[in-house]
């Protein structure tokens, strides 16, 4: 009997690893596919064999040109920014056990975005040490929101709203300072606000590469004491995970992730916000959710630059895209919120 | 799971602990009966989840210490006491979509290496715990759409599946209704039992606390009044003392044990 339910649970957890794996193989074959179809078309649509031919340096002209200095760096940035964004969503909302604690709605992005802009824009400065700045800007945003809310025991709600507020105080500050900077470029504007691929270059690559491996990979190893952080506070220091360091340094790794892609996209509207829940959904409780998630972010930031280069013949920003599908999440997520208190009261 | 539990001297000594200016507990000193049920009673906010919690080393204490075989616990590596201490916290979070195997499997948290994969043992104790939990049955549907009752049995089978040598319970049947209370302290008894595992738990029922414990705890605003066996201690002048209330105590036919029956409050 016992031997008997054993067998039944190794093989229901057997089930849920075996679907996490699926989903991962799965999620990597279209982000595969959507990056394939984001060197083929745009203005002038190239067939497969010619990107390749074009990337491997076989052939010369305005198709090399297109392909190895316009289209690959989007397709290597927009990925690693996607993923970037996706990691650090899912970890700030699985830290905060919230869904609507991810950077991209507490002012945390908008915090290094506003610090890209005075460097880039004001200061003229970019690449690394525009990052760095980012970076410093992002922690201080989240320090000065954790202070407001009430010190370290304020993991909560309290903090997210007042992360609203920096959020909505930070997109004005990039506006006056895109206004002051002289910039009247919409679309320098909207990728500071909403994030872009569309001025982003190969230089960009090296850094935002390192950081996301870097940084990927130390939360992929805090992910098992994460995923135990997640049934509350008091099991995981139970259980024997030592919650303060997690806390700490699952939250500067994330983080440094999200300031840095913000740097070289701009804050990509709600890929953070919405990847982790999709993951969550796709696999839910899996120790795969984490990468998971960073493919789901890889896979809107290709579909949304597609839609927006091929859909519409104005050539939207991703952001723009994005925040489209963010908005309806959010509403649904605020009305979901709304029952579940009517129902507690 | 099948082994003995460690006998372990577990207990507080002196501790004083609050949060910021007010202290709730004084100067407390408590030693755990080995291998027994102990229940701490007292009314609220006399300081028992403030006692548990630095028991579960959740709160460290400003003066004093917790000694687990003579070694403060605040010294111990976390994942060697979180294998001899086990807690059942008051308000768990149940993360969306998690099914009842995944969380239980939780519980082996402390005996699993980086990237270990869940081995023989771990799979005998989560199917050991789920089934003297009655949940074998639930084990692949999502925790977040079972009843309260069920779930509470759930959180109690990851408590189980941990396997420790002391188990604290933060109100373990509080929001059930009267045959899941005993339901679960029936299973609690029998683990201690068979196991002979250290229980201590916080329970708001004065009877069945008396029916099931072989120590009892009474505080009163963060200090120990009286302990000791409930048909020693169960007087009309403890119930005076900790609760403010007056009270008759007739015998239980059955078991001989004191029954408390309300009369009236003091103020």
């Amino acid at each position: 009997m016992n031997q008997l339910a054993q067998e039944n649970l190794k093989r229901i957890l057997a089930r849920q690893n075996h679907r996490a794996t699926v989903c991962v193989a799965l999620l990597l074959v279209v982000a595969i596919l959507l990056g394939c179809g984001m060197l083929m078309l745009g203005n002038t649509n190239y067939s497969l064999a010619e990107v390749f031919a074009y990337l491997l340096g076989k052939e010369g002209g305005s198709g090399a040109y297109t392909i190895g200095s316009l289209r690959l760096p989007k397709l290597l940035v927009g990925g690693l920014a996607g993923f970037a964004f996706g990691v650090s969503g899912y970890t700030f909302q699985s830290l905060l056990r919230n869904p609507l604690a991810s950077p991209d709605i507490i002012g945390v992005t908008a915090g290094s975005s506003a610090a890209a802009v005075f460097c880039i824009l004001i200061l003229g400065i970019s690449g690394p040490l525009a990052s760095g700045f980012a970076v410093v800007a992002g922690l201080a945003v989240t320090g000065l929101i954790l202070l407001l809310s009430g010190g370290g025991k304020a993991f909560g709600s309290r903090m997210i709203l007042i992360g609203i507020g920096f959020q909505a105080m930070l997109n004005a500050l990039i506006s006056w300072m895109l206004l002051k900077g002289s910039e009247y470029d919409v679309g320098t504007a909207l990728r500071w606000l909403r994030g872009s691929l569309n001025s982003v270059q190969m230089s960009d690559v090296p850094v935002t590469l390192i950081v996301t491996v870097i940084m990927s990979g130390l939360l992929f190893y805090c992910n098992r004491y994460l995923r135990m952080m997640q049934l509350g506070d008091e099991y995981a220091t139970a259980l024997g995970v030592p919650i303060q360091a997690t806390r700490i340094c699952c939250l500067v790794a994330a983080l440094i992730l999200s300031a840095t892609a913000t740097a070289a996209t701009g804050p990509i509207a709600s890929v953070a916000f919405l990847s982790g829940p999709i993951a969550g959904r796709i696999a839910p409780g899996s120790r795969k959710t984490m990468v998971l998630s960073g493919l789901v972010g890889v896979i809107l930031v290709y579909a949304a630059e597609l839609v927006s280069k091929n859909v519409f013949s104005t050539g939207y920003p991703v952001g723009v895209i994005t925040g489209l599908l963010g908005a309806p999440y959010l509403l649904l997520l605020l009305l979901n919120l709304n029952k579940k208190g009517e129902k507690l009261g | 799971m099948s082994s003995l539990a460690i006998q372990h001297s577990f207990g507080a000594k002196n501790i004083s602990t609050g949060y910021e200016n007010q202290l709730i507990l004084k100067d407390l000193q408590m030693e755990i009966p080995a291998g027994k049920f102990s229940v701490i009673l007292g009314p609220n906010g006399c300081g028992k989840s403030t006692l548990l919690k630095s028991f579960a080393r959740l709160l460290q204490p400003k003066e004093g210490t917790v000694l687990l075989d003579g070694k403060s616990i605040y010294e111990l590596p976390t994942q060697l006491l979180a294998r001899h201490i086990g807690l059942l916290p008051q308000s768990p979070t149940v993360p969306a979509g998690i099914t009842v195997a995944d969380l239980v499997a939780r519980g082996r948290f402390p005996y699993q290496t980086m990237f270990g994969q869940l081995k023989k043992e771990d799979y005998e104790a989560i199917a050991m715990a789920m089934d003297a939990m009655g949940v074998t049955e639930l084990a692949d549907k999502p925790v977040d759409s079972l009843s309260g009752g069920q779930r509470q049995r759930v959180w109690i089978a990851l408590v189980l599946a941990q396997d420790t040598d002391i188990l604290l319970l933060d109100e373990p049947t509080t929001y059930l209704d009267i045959a899941y209370q005993v339901e679960i302290l029936d299973c609690l008894a029998a683990l201690n039992r068979m196991k002979k595992t250290t229980i201590v738990a916080i329970l708001h029922d004065i009877n069945l606390s008396i029916r099931y414990a072989d120590h009892i705890f009474a505080m009163k605003q963060g200090s120990l009044i009286a302990e000791g066996n409930p048909k020693d201690i169960i007087t009309p002048d403890l119930m005076r003392t900790i609760y403010g209330m007056e009270s008759s105590i007739l015998t239980d036919p059955e078991t001989g044990d004191p029954y408390v029956i309300p009369r009236s409050v003091v103020k």
